[in-house]
């Protein structure tokens, strides 16, 4: 009954049949994912029946200093079992990554607010502008160095 | 004769009376119809994501209360179920009972919230309402038993429950079903078969399952478009693996179903309260942990519970010390958001403030 | 020398009214006293309605805190009698705001506008017998024309005050009114004729038997229609409060506001007063001639209370759910009351064209089924038809997990 959690590495080898550039490696829970290839990823991993990640769960953006991860949250409602993927952007300023809006329509909100709190810019977001705090805004508050 | 019409802009708050706080949309209408929706947040946004960050674990426990300020039990659980799985430890079995009972109480208050303000925007002034909190009220009474506090709870620990139960808790939770049992059917009868309720409702709004599941919506929103996904069944945490209960699902996916799945669950969760009461037995209610928790540097757990507006989830990030590194809070009240615009444009300005009511958004927990 | 008043002055039937005028009489030119005697009777009157419609909102407040399962105000006074006189004063000593963009003559002329029609249509309520003030005789005619002059002062209200909200409210609520006039003024037609008369103290003598009883489906229409024009729930959609804030007022502040909200209350006195009369008999009772004015203040109350009561219990509809009420509901209702109404009086009335008591419980018998009669079948027709359909059911469904569906 209880949903299955995919193994980094059965992820990833899942991912690597299909989009072998896109993967980085995996570790205990999670695939990693190169951060250019995410939009493709994200396709594949919704459209590709065997394994049917149609359900967003969540985006979260974690400060490194040196690095940001991105780590998306997945579960089939069909298929009763959830999966995470994470891909590593490197550097503090200019950071981006593509938007995954129009594989899954919930990460509108996360993707914004992943901006605006921590500075991650998603390209392909139709209006990628700060939720939270007000426009002109300097800096994102979520960074390790803010404050 | 042709007679010139524009599109005009309202700003339907931060100050109005029905965004449940302060929440606002950028409304344009065409006459009473709506035509674009930009919603805009941010007015109640506190940083609780970084002050998480700067607390040691027991201590954020007081800072997901007020997230979503109406199911401060639910967060509660939900925050401490991360740091269990972060830290590899279970709490004891009587911890798990009290904590899915107490869950489910915080469940029955928020739906009576959410079922009183959906009708009080349908116009119905005060006199449902007033019933929900009747009826929340009591709940509230049996809260300050356990903890001393009625909203901001702080009840649930990592590791179990803050205390067992006071004696005479058991009691006055008895004489509370009892009680609750006939107000909230009187509740019912004034609300489910209401014919003005159900010509505003019925059909109003539809959110189609494969347009729901692709915007992340989840909760009582996700089930009344049909979608029979709870995480109290997929994934059972706490006591919800010993217990039987049915999961409601709405099968016109409209406002109507949306507040029907509420009512539904709400019955589901006296039903789950009864047999915890009949399970729960004598012993520990918190597992001996050290004040200060050190979670091994480099683990990461995420923690989710079925909260009353949907998936709650905790995404914690140790790096060995004291506080979390990162502390992710998932709300469902924001992500439910994400369907405003499917919700709200072609419908009416009167429906728009239902439809509102309807997906229960909690300010708290939207801005955070 | 004392002035006499013409025996066919619409004036002389008010007792107090002769009264005053023949002891200014007595001093005074005869056409100032006749001046004088009316601001008198005015006075008495505007504070009639500006009473009662403290009296009401006190009612309304206490009545709903039991409805609610709550007190309702009961600091001030006896039973928190004395709480409208304290919401009066703390609405006096608020700032007067005048939004920046507001129209402002117009603005400022509203409450005035909305409080003047209350006042003018008391003029022809008979209180007891021989207490109207003037009794016209086309006294049904003269209320339902100074009705209609609040649809106009809650248009200016709304166009002045420069709000999008308030906008709303006013566009909905002359939408609303002009739709209700229709029926309302279609289902009076039914009493006027049974009274054979327009004049409100003819009607209340014309009710040996209540016309509610004889005419239930005209009491109805009305009933509806006149929560409709009074903005009261379940039609309350110009001042949904939380739809568009306030609706039409919501700029207004300190004593505009507290006219504003006098003039609503006492819209409902009022319009409970003149229900009483045309439908429950006035001041029709046992010795009405020492008692009418009991009859008809307990009569005023039943219906206030109606009022309150609706607003209690009914969700608010949509606008175009009411216009459909109106136009799809209430208004084949009131052409079937008047033909029903036509027929009997026709076949019923005697050589002289008089309806006597036996005619007048005929009547009652058959329009009490044409009532429950009409209503069933108008109230199947409204009915919303195939608006929306059961879903497919989609492949998003979870298997081997229990649920419940709604049906």
């Amino acid at each position: 009954m209880a949903v299955r959690e995919w193994a980094g590495q059965e992820l990833s080898e899942a991912l690597r049949r299909e989009l072998p550039e896109a993967v980085e490696g995996f570790d205990e829970t999670a695939a990693w994912v190169n951060p250019s290839q995410v939009g493709a990823a994200a396709i594949f991993l919704r459209d590709e029946p065997s394994l049917d990640f149609r359900f967003l769960n969540s985006i979260t953006a974690i400060d490194y200093v040196e690095y940001f991860d991105v780590v998306y949250h997945l579960t089939s409602l069909k298929q009763q079992w959830c999966a995470v993927f994470k891909t590593r952007l490197y550097g503090r300023q200019d950071l981006s990554l593509p938007s995954v809006y129009q594989v899954w329509k919930g990460a509108d909100y996360q993707e914004r607010e992943i901006w605006d709190l921590m500075g991650v810019y998603f390209e392909g977001h139709p209006n990628m502008k700060r939720i939270m705090l007000w426009e002109g805004f300097e800096g994102h508050p979520l960074r390790k160095d803010f404050l | 004769m042709t007679i010139r019409t524009e599109p005009m802009t309202v700003n339907v708050g931060p100050q109005h009376p029905s965004t449940h706080g302060v929440f606002r949309v950028r409304i344009t209408f065409d006459g009473e119809d709506i035509v674009e929706v930009e919603p805009v947040f941010g007015y109640l946004h506190r940083g609780t994501e970084k002050l998480a960050e700067e607390r040691n674990y027991v201590q954020v426990v007081t800072l997901t209360d007020r997230l979503d300020y109406t199911s401060s039990m639910i967060n509660n659980q939900a925050y401490c179920i991360a740091v269990e799985r972060l830290l590899g430890v279970e709490p004891p079995p009587r911890a798990k009972y009290l904590r899915t009972l107490t869950a489910e109480l915080q469940r029955i208050a928020a739906h009576l919230i959410a079922v009183g303000f959906f009708v009080q925007e349908l116009g119905a002034f005060g006199t449902p309402l007033m019933y929900a909190f009747r009826s929340r009220e009591r709940i509230l009474e049996l809260f300050e038993m356990l903890c001393g506090a009625r909203i901001t709870v702080s009840y649930m620990r990592p590791g179990g429950v803050f205390a067992d139960a006071p004696r005479e808790f058991w009691p006055a939770l008895d004489r509370f079903l009892e009680d609750f049992e006939v107000e909230f059917a009187e509740m019912e009868q004034l609300l489910l078969e209401n014919e003005i309720l159900m010509i505003r409702t019925r059909g109003v709004s539809p959110i189609p399952p494969e347009v729901a599941v692709n915007n992340s919506v989840s909760g009582p929103v996700l089930r009344a478009s049909g979608v029979n996904w709870d995480w109290r069944k997929q994934d059972p945490y706490d006591a919800y693996d010993q217990v039987e209960f049915d999961v409601p699902v709405g099968s016109h996916w409209d406002n109507y179903d949306r507040f029907w799945v509420r009512i539904q669950e709400v019955h589901q969760s006296l039903r789950i309260i009864r047999q915890c009461i009949e399970q729960i037995e004598p012993g520990p209610a918190r597992l001996e942990l050290p004040l200060v928790l050190r979670p091994d540097p480099g683990r990461e757990a995420y923690g989710r519970v079925e909260a009353s507006k949907g998936e709650l989830a905790f995404y914690l990030v140790s790096d060995g010390g004291i506080a979390p590194y990162r502390c992710k809070i998932r709300s469902p009240s924001l992500i439910n958001l994400t369907i405003i615009e499917e919700l709200l444009v072609g419908w009416k300005l009167a429906d728009m403030i239902v439809s509102l009511g309807s997906i229960d958004i909690n300010m708290g927990e939207v801005d955070r | 020398m004392s002035c006499q008043l013409a025996a066919d002055n619409v004036l002389y039937a008010n007792g107090l009214y002769r009264l005053v005028y023949d002891l200014v009489g007595t001093i005074l030119p005869c056409w100032l006293s006749y001046v004088i005697a009316g601001l008198v009777m005015i006075f008495v009157l505007v504070n009639a309605v500006l009473l009662g419609a403290a009296v009401i909102t006190w009612a309304e407040r206490r009545l709903l805190g039991r409805f609610q399962n709550r007190v309702g105000p009961n600091r001030w006074g006896p039973f928190g009698l004395f709480q409208p006189l304290a919401d009066l004063l703390k609405l006096l000593t608020k700032e007067d705001l005048t939004p920046d963009g507001a129209d402002k003559p117009v603005f400022a002329l509203v409450p005035i506008l909305m409080v003047a029609p209350l006042v003018m249509m008391t003029a022809v309520i008979p209180f007891a017998e021989n207490t109207s003030l003037a009794a016209l005789n086309v006294g049904v005619l003269y209320i339902l024309a100074v009705s209609s002059i609040t649809s106009i002062a809650i248009f200016m209200a709304g166009w002045s005050s420069n709000n999008r909200y308030a906008m709303f409210g006013a566009a909905r609520s002359v939408a609303v009114l002009i739709s209700y006039e229709v029926p309302v003024v279609l289902s009076l037609l039914g009493v006027v004729m049974v009274a054979a008369s327009m004049s409100l103290g003819s009607i209340v003598e014309a009710q040996v038997l209540p016309f509610f009883l004889v005419q239930p489906l005209a009491f109805f229409v009305f009933m509806a229609g006149m929560s409709a024009e009074l903005n009261r729930s379940p039609f309350d959609v110009a001042e949904a409060e939380s739809e568009i804030i306030a609706g039409y007022h919501t700029e207004y502040s300190g004593v505009k506001f507290a006219l504003i909200q006098a003039a609503e209350f006492g819209g409902v006195g009022v319009v409970s007063a003149i229900a009483a009369t045309l439908f429950l008999g006035g001041w029709s009772g046992p010795w009405s001639e020492y008692l009418g004015w009991l009859w008809f203040l307990i009569k005023t109350g039943a219906i206030v209370f109606l009022f309150i009561w609706f607003r209690a219990t009914y969700p608010r509809l949509r606008i175009d759910q009411i216009m459909a009420v109106s136009w799809k509901f209430l208004l084949p209702l009131s052409l079937v009351n008047l033909a029903a109404v036509t027929l009997e009086v026709f076949l019923l009335r005697g050589p002289e064209g008089v309806l006597t008591t036996g005619d007048l419980g005929i009547m009652a018998v058959i329009n009490v089924v044409v009532t429950v009669v009409a209503i069933w079948v108008f109230g199947n027709l409204i009915r919303d038809r195939v608006k929306f359909q059961a879903r497919q059911p989609s492949d998003v469904v979870v298997p081997g997990v229990t649920t419940i569906e709604v049906h």
